[in-house]
């Protein structure tokens, strides 16, 4: 157990050292995720009470599409110079570096999400009819939907022709349900339209069994070559 | 088994044939929606068909993850082949059926959202299988099908929340239906499994012979490199061995 935690650590805090010298990653989804917003402006140009029925539809795609910017990178550093062969053939376990890399990009995700969830707000005129702390689980969880799967997907993807394209066609039918729970929470939470308990414990749901299957089957996955 | 196949082939036809029948002229009219509810007929048993083909291709998955059978993968992939192309049949049947009946060819409802995730998912797995060439490309497809397994409930308690359009199942469900419509739907029900298990049948022979192809191509290319002579190396495949598969089991 000790040796799962040191080695997600130190993996963890590998990337994040690696991402905060570079910075690409979190750069392009920002600048991608800031152009989304402002097309969508463009395209919908709603007045406020619009805003509030489509704006967690809109911040969530946005998210979505900059979420697999990061995770279509998650693993291409390490099929450089052979790491992911010799973490293979290595005694560490195969869900140490796959609780590693989903950590790593839930923060990136989240990062994203704190800086651009304001610049959102701004340019949509948004101010939460509803209980607005409830925002903060549902934010909380819809990422980890994401980027669970997304990592895990990601893994998958490495061994398939034009990856870049495979990592989305696998990913984005898998996660509809949690999308639109995402989706419906965060427009039930804005216009202050009843109660988005259903939906935040469906999500719940979605993470808990997801988490599970990745864990259970990511060896599975690292091994297969 | 060999002789087996054009039996079954020609009763599949003769069946279908006679369930084409049943629908068209035999069953009465259903007295609101007219002779457009015949189409139900077709629906009801491609669906039924499809979610039976998608289950054989979770068991199948889930076996070939667990004894690594290559005859389990190659079950799993016919059985998602065939079920996509069915599903596909429910999916445009449906709205032909709607847009007279309902008024809309397409609404957000329960049954009609799940079959159509079930659907990309599924089109996802072919498209994972297809761009997917290396040797662990069963592994992959097989998590995948268990993903979209456990996916799917997911699907239905979220769309669950809504307003259901889609008429209650007439078998198990709250709706009645005519004793003769029901004999109807059940022969169109043994035609369609009949035929999907004909071409299931059919297709998992031309995949384990296209399996034997692939296995003896890289043999021999193995075999080459090595500065074996090519004629020998053709002689020891089993590529000359006239391929018998089909119709043989």
């Amino acid at each position: 157990m000790s040796s799962l935690r040191s080695i997600t650590v130190a993996t963890l805090a590998k990337d994040i050292r690696l991402e905060w010298r570079s910075r690409d990653a979190i750069n392009s989804m920002l600048f991608f995720s800031l152009l989304v917003v402002v097309i969508f402006s463009f395209s919908f140009d709603p007045n406020a009470e619009e805003s509030r029925e489509i704006a967690g539809g809109l911040i969530w795609v946005a998210f979505l599409f900059a979420a697999v910017v990061a995770l279509n990178q998650t693993w291409a550093r390490e099929l450089r110079n052979q790491v992911l062969d010799a973490y293979r053939v290595s005694p560490a376990p195969a869900n140490a570096l796959f609780v590693a890399k989903a950590l790593g990009n839930f923060i990136l995700v989240s990062v994203l999400e704190a800086v651009m969830a304001p610049l959102f707000m701004i340019f949509y005129n948004l101010r939460a009819l509803g209980p607005a702390w409830q925002l903060i689980p549902v934010a909380v969880l819809g990422t980890w939907a994401l980027v669970v799967n997304g990592t895990f997907f990601a893994a998958m993807s490495l061994r398939t022709r034009s990856r870049e394209i495979m990592l989305p066609l696998l990913l984005f039918p898998i996660s509809i349900p949690a999308v639109q729970s995402m989706v419906e929470a965060t427009r039930i939470i804005l216009a202050g339209d009843g109660s988005a308990r259903f939906w935040i414990v469906l999500l719940l749901t979605y993470d808990v069994v997801f988490t599970t299957a990745c864990l259970g089957l990511f060896e599975t996955i690292l091994q297969a070559e | 088994m060999k002789r087996a196949f054009p039996i079954l082939a020609v009763l599949t036809a003769l069946l279908l044939v006679y369930a084409f029948y049943e629908a068209l002229w035999v069953a009465p009219m259903e007295r609101t929606m007219g002779d457009v509810q015949r189409i139900f007929y077709y629906h009801v048993p491609s669906a039924w068909t499809a979610f039976l083909l998608f289950f054989v291709n979770l068991v199948a998955s889930v076996v070939y993850l667990i004894g690594k059978n290559a005859k389990a993968d190659a079950l799993a992939a016919v059985s998602a082949e065939v079920g996509v192309v069915f599903c596909t049949v429910v999916l445009v049947t449906g709205p032909i059926w709607a847009r007279p009946v309902w008024g809309i060819w397409w609404t957000w409802d329960i049954r009609l959202t799940t079959t159509l995730v079930l659907w990309l998912i599924y089109v996802s797995y072919l498209v994972l299988r297809r761009f997917s060439d290396s040797s662990q490309t069963p592994k992959l497809a097989a998590v995948l099908a268990i993903f979209g397994a456990l996916d799917v409930p997911l699907v239905y308690f979220s769309i669950w929340f809504f307003r259901t359009q889609h008429p209650q199942p007439v078998i198990g469900g709250g709706g009645s239906i005519d004793p003769r419509m029901l004999h109807v739907l059940l022969i169109n029900w043994l035609a369609f499994s009949c035929f999907a298990f004909l071409v299931c049948w059919w297709r998992y022979q031309l995949e384990l012979l296209q399996r034997d192809l692939e296995e003896a191509q890289a043999l021999e290319a193995l075999l080459g490199d090595e500065g074996l002579p090519a004629t020998s190396a053709r002689a020891r495949s089993p590529l000359n061995k006239t391929p018998s598969r089909p119709g043989t089991v």
